[in-house]
């Protein structure tokens, strides 16, 4: 075979494919992981071809340790399923699994996020006389509470960071304005959202979410542009490692060829 | 046992009554839209519709009149975004559809209580969400062993529930395999049970592999031979998922005329669901599933 050079770094990335790349980089081997669709579950898929192998799928609809061959449509194809490691119904998934502490990381996002970290996935204006009906909470809010890290994945935009949640359908690090713990609040709550522009943490102190890391070729200014709260940068700032060639060839060739979720 | 084998429209008309709340389950998989479309076609009214996720077969049926509420915990088009008919029905002012809502868990724990014949179901949950405030039937109970507040949802106990299975006897022994949802619990927590099937088997073949048997015959009063029946979702093993009619109900549905024009066609225009399929020429052959058979396993001892 003809020796080609091949650059370590991808010298050309799309800012979802950087934000895939991150989500990816996130999940350590062996975590066990309750996934969606989209981005979550492309970022599961690098992770387990890169330097997570021994990541478990666990998706809400009762698949465990899928391995699906095509880009899953649903969370619930059939892909799932077939050479899955076991198949379990609903309830054993939120019982014997969520609510056990089973689950070290679980992936959202939504149509509303707020500095806490708190979600809205359920409706834009009043509950009762709603402007816009999203979906709802789905297994949601419980993987809100239980998961140990919770990752939320989405694109910065000030229609979606908002001051306040129009509602809370996901609780984040404050729930009721209290830290977490405790039996009735076992998970760590989000630990990091990941946006197409940088990264937010929460400030241990707070748990308001800041601006801790950067992506290369974005300010701090665009950032806030995007971002509906008065967001405070960390000191120092961090920047993220670029994603590798090898992480993009296997996004663009392998994981989602159609470009069905990274544009 | 006896034979409870039955036509669909027939198990729709005896056991399927207008006011009844109505659960016809299965996640993603197995979700019977041919006794949807029957009961659009029996013109049943009032009904308290109730599953986890409505999908298109309850989008379908709120339009075409049937319900008067919805039970659910996630109501989108999954992959693709909104249920528009049901997005009409509660944005509208006032809304024509009454809801009550839960998140997955907490559907998962009602059905749960009323398989197990419990009032309530216990649960860690709703901590910092607005959950409980929008819906106040879910509340908190106390342990009485370590003082824990708990979240409690109340028992569901459905008129009807209806199975879609990949097989059963004509008793109704009902086996499934691939993604099981709430089906059991669904099944155990309902006055009455009717169970669709994509093959009629005799006894024998259940008898050979008791393990995959979810629903038992007991607890169903009908069983209804109709294979495609849950098409455009899938049964594994037997014909995968229409991903493609997915993402045209997001087109079909954005409008009340085209919606109803669909109906019209699909559901409202044929007798059955054989015909459903005579009006889809070339479906059976993209959809049919490729063979992927499990080795199988020795119950001897």
């Amino acid at each position: 075979m003809a020796t080609e050079s091949v650059p370590k770094t991808a010298t050309d990335h799309t800012l979802s494919e950087l934000m895939t790349v991150q989500a990816a980089r996130e999940l350590k081997d062996g975590d066990v992981v309750f996934v969606g669709i989209g981005l979550p579950n492309l970022a599961c898929n690098l992770a387990r071809a890169t330097h997570a192998p021994n990541l478990v799928l666990i998706y809400e609809s009762g698949a465990v340790g899928a391995v699906p061959d095509r880009v899953p449509p649903s969370i619930g194809d059939p892909a799932l399923v077939t050479g899955s490691l076991m198949v379990c119904g609903m309830s054993d998934v939120f019982q014997l699994v969520l609510q056990n502490g089973k689950i070290q990381v679980g992936f959202l996002g939504g149509a509303q996020l707020d500095r806490w970290g708190n979600i809205n996935t359920t409706v834009v204006g009043p509950y009762s006389q709603p402007k816009v009906r999203l979906p709802g909470s789905g297994g949601a809010c419980e993987i809100a509470i239980h998961a140990q890290r919770v990752l939320i994945v989405m694109k910065a935009s000030k229609r979606t960071f908002m001051e306040k949640v129009d509602y809370i359908t996901s609780p984040g690090t404050r729930p009721g304005g209290q830290p977490r713990g405790g039996v009735s609040l076992p998970g760590r709550g989000p630990v990091k959202v990941i946006t197409d522009l940088g990264i937010l943490e929460p400030d241990p102190q707070t748990g308001e979410f800041i601006l801790t890391s950067i992506y290369p070729g974005v300010t701090i200014e665009k950032v806030k542009e995007n971002i509906g709260w008065p967001l405070k940068v960390r000191e120092p700032l961090g920047t993220v490692a670029v994603p590798s060639a090898a992480e993009i060839t296997l996004l663009r060739e392998k994981l989602d060829p159609q470009r069905l979720h990274i544009k | 046992m006896k034979d409870k084998l039955l036509s669909m429209k027939e198990a729709v008309a005896g056991f399927v009554r207008d006011g009844d709340t109505v659960v016809i389950e299965g996640f993603t998989h197995l979700i019977c839209f041919a006794a949807g479309h029957e009961i659009i076609r029996q013109g049943r009214k009032d009904l308290t519709l109730a599953r986890l996720t409505p999908d298109l077969i309850y989008d379908q049926m709120i339009a075409a009149g049937c319900a008067r509420k919805l039970v659910f915990s996630w109501a989108g088009n999954p992959g693709i975004g909104s249920l528009h008919a049901f997005r009409r029905a509660v944005e509208s002012q006032p809304p024509t559809l009454a809801i009550e809502e839960y998140s997955h868990f907490g559907m998962v724990g009602r059905m749960c209580a009323g398989a197990a014949n419990l009032p309530f179901w216990p649960m860690r949950n709703y901590t910092g969400a607005d959950i409980p405030g929008s819906n106040p039937l879910i509340k908190t109970v106390t342990c009485p062993y370590t003082g824990e507040k708990l979240a409690a949802v109340p028992a569901l106990r459905p008129d009807v529930t209806i199975v879609h299975a990949q097989r059963a006897d004509k008793t109704g022994n009902a086996q499934i395999w691939g993604l099981m949802g709430v089906q059991k619990e669904a099944a155990f927590a309902s006055k009455r049970v009717i169970v669709v099937v994509e093959e009629l088997v005799d006894e024998a073949v259940i008898r050979s592999d008791p393990n995959r048997t979810l629903i038992p015959a007991f607890q169903v009063d009908a069983v209804v031979h109709e294979p495609w029946g849950a098409h455009p979702s899938y049964s594994q093993g037997y014909y995968d998922r229409d991903n493609d009619f997915y993402v045209k109900w997001d087109k079909i549905a954005r409008e009340d005329a085209s919606l109803k024009q669909y109906l019209d066609e699909f559901v409202r225009g044929v007798k059955d669901r054989s015909e459903y399929m005579k009006k889809h020429p070339g479906l059976a052959e993209r959809l049919k599933a490729k063979p992927s058979v499990c080795a199988g396993v020795d119950y001897g001892y």
